[in-house]
């Protein structure tokens, strides 16, 4: 636990304070990252938001349509999708494919003698190694979120336009309409938190990683089950604290 | 102030290192020099600690108990941000080579360059591929360490450990894993920093070929009841007549002597089916 957050304050210094002293993280690996966390992960969001708000709407226009409500369809789907699913659901996809991907490749980096040949060499692996996928994370899982969020809203539409004539003008004006930017920051919020978490834990289970092969293996699953857990009990927390204030 | 000369000031000296992994020391009271210009052969049998200390002498562990001195400088109670400065008057070549798996050859030995100096792009180049043709590989630039054979990457390794001129050179097991023709080229590398440009070395092996050839000075570690010691400690003319029966045993290759041929000692048949008091393991698939 304490190395954990010693990890984080090693990487607000290399990301914030080191640059304006002259030691700069590579930019170029920022990009690669961004590649390799978000942009390889896009088709895997886009499915999971897709059926996501397929789901939703099939669900809210069984249970509006008793009401006789079903002109809500395109609300409750862009609400719960903004606030609640796509952060969620996109931290879930990242962590499974991206927070996983980089605690087993910090680890075996770390087994193969590769972060100590680092750090003899005098370049600080936190600064060369976890400052890159610490802002890659931070930029592209909410960037991820609101793609995600779009899917998800042709997900609504398909069932709305095909399923309960609704034509496509009334469904985006009806779902722009009822959304406030705060619903949208709110999911922002979340999104940013989880990015931070899922990708502190993955670089932190990474560099902890001891005694070969099998380590690598129990260190990534222990980086998604912690992420996941984390994740969702930070969600539920700022839930609540916007449900609250 | 003293009247000592830099050139008399030790490269490395190691004074009374002790490392405890849980209770069992590893390292027991190591004591040495190197001077400048000196090529200092490591040696001892298989877990005798020769790693650990070099691990020690490069800062990436710390001692129990002990100081070790790079370039006079005290190092064990050193910040990562000194030790930084410290570590790039040295290189270190890696048992395993420790390439950078998701970096070209050329990548690898270009790293220390870029990090530590701004440089033209196509001077960095010339310096690759001059520190490539060093060791032989010109022409590998382009393949990833996946690519290439052990050896290879131990001599990519080395090129990237000279990458910057250091005036210290680490090798751990330099010569293992290569064939004959490359150990010695790695050899004569070795000696031809040591005397050319006046690079001092410390290499850890037990290739004794090898460790003969180059070395100007010697210690050997113990094992058994001596785990962790300097059992013997000269030039390699001392070494090859040295009395202690370790000693000849590990130079001459020979497989009984001071360590036993069968290493766990006691009743073997009394060992295998067990007496009182004795923990037994049970297997299954």
């Amino acid at each position: 636990m304490k190395d954990y957050f010693a990890l984080n304050a090693q990487i607000l210094y290399w990301t914030l304070l080191a640059p304006i002293r002259g030691q700069f993280f590579k930019f170029s690996e920022v990009f690669h990252q961004m590649v390799l966390i978000g942009i390889r992960a896009v088709p895997m969001a886009s499915l999971t938001s897709f059926s996501i708000g397929l789901t939703l709407a099939m669900q809210a226009a069984g249970q509006l349509k008793r009401m006789g409500a079903e002109a809500f369809v395109p609300d409750l789907v862009i609400l719960s999708l903004l606030r609640e699913l796509g952060p969620l659901l996109t931290a879930v996809i990242v962590i499974g494919r991206s927070g996983s991907a980089v605690t087993a490749e910090l680890g075996t980096m770390k087994v193969s003698e590769e972060i100590e040949a680092l750090q003899v060499m005098a370049i600080n692996p936190i600064r060369f190694l976890i400052v890159p996928r610490f802002i890659a994370m931070l930029v592209m899982l909410p960037a991820l979120t609101v793609f995600g969020n779009y899917v998800g809203m042709v997900g609504g539409w398909t069932i709305c336009h095909f399923a309960l004539d609704y034509n496509t003008a009334a469904y985006i004006l009806h779902s722009v309409s009822r959304a406030h930017p705060w619903d949208l920051y709110s999911g922002m919020i979340k999104s940013f938190v989880f990015a931070w978490l899922i990708i502190t834990i993955a670089c932190h289970m990474g560099l902890q990683v001891e005694g070969g092969a099998e380590g690598v293996g129990q260190a990534t699953t222990g980086s998604v089950v912690w992420s996941l857990l984390v994740m969702l009990i930070a969600n539920a927390s700022l839930t609540a604290l916007f449900f609250f204030t | 102030m003293s009247a000592a000369t830099p050139d008399s000031t030790p490269v490395i000296e190691v004074t009374d290192l002790v490392r405890d992994f849980h209770g069992r020391k590893v390292l027991n009271g190591i004591s040495f020099k190197v001077m400048k210009g000196d090529t200092m052969i490591i040696m001892g049998g298989s877990g005798c600690g020769k790693s650990t200390l070099l691990r020690h002498i490069i800062g990436a562990m710390k001692p129990t108990s002990g100081s070790i001195k790079l370039f006079g400088e005290e190092i064990t109670g050193m910040m990562e941000k000194e030790l930084a400065h410290i570590r790039r008057r040295f290189g270190v070549l890696f048992q395993s080579g420790a390439l950078l798996q998701s970096m070209t050859v050329g990548e690898n030995v270009a790293l220390p360059i870029l990090e530590h100096g701004k440089l033209d792009p196509e001077i960095v180049d010339l310096m690759v591929k001059m520190k490539l043709e060093m060791v032989g590989l010109t022409g590998f630039e382009h393949l990833k360490p996946a690519e290439i054979s052990g050896g290879m990457k131990k001599r990519v390794g080395l090129a990237r450990a000279l990458a910057l001129d250091p005036e210290l050179l680490f090798s751990d097991e330099p010569t293992a894993g290569l064939d004959p023709i490359m150990t010695s080229v790695v050899d004569i590398l070795t000696q031809e920093m040591t005397r050319k440009l006046g690079v001092t070395a410390v290499v850890v092996t037990h290739d004794m070929t090898s460790a003969f050839r180059i070395g100007s000075k010697m210690i050997m570690l113990g094992t058994g009841p001596n785990q962790g010691k300097i059992i013997a400690m000269g030039t390699p003319d001392e070494m090859r007549s040295n009395p202690h029966g370790e000693v000849q045993q590990f130079i001459k290759g020979e497989p009984d002597g001071p360590v036993p041929l069968r290493l766990s000692k006691g009743d073997y048949v009394e060992r295998l089916l067990g007496h009182p008091g004795a923990g037994r393991t049970s297997y299954s698939v």
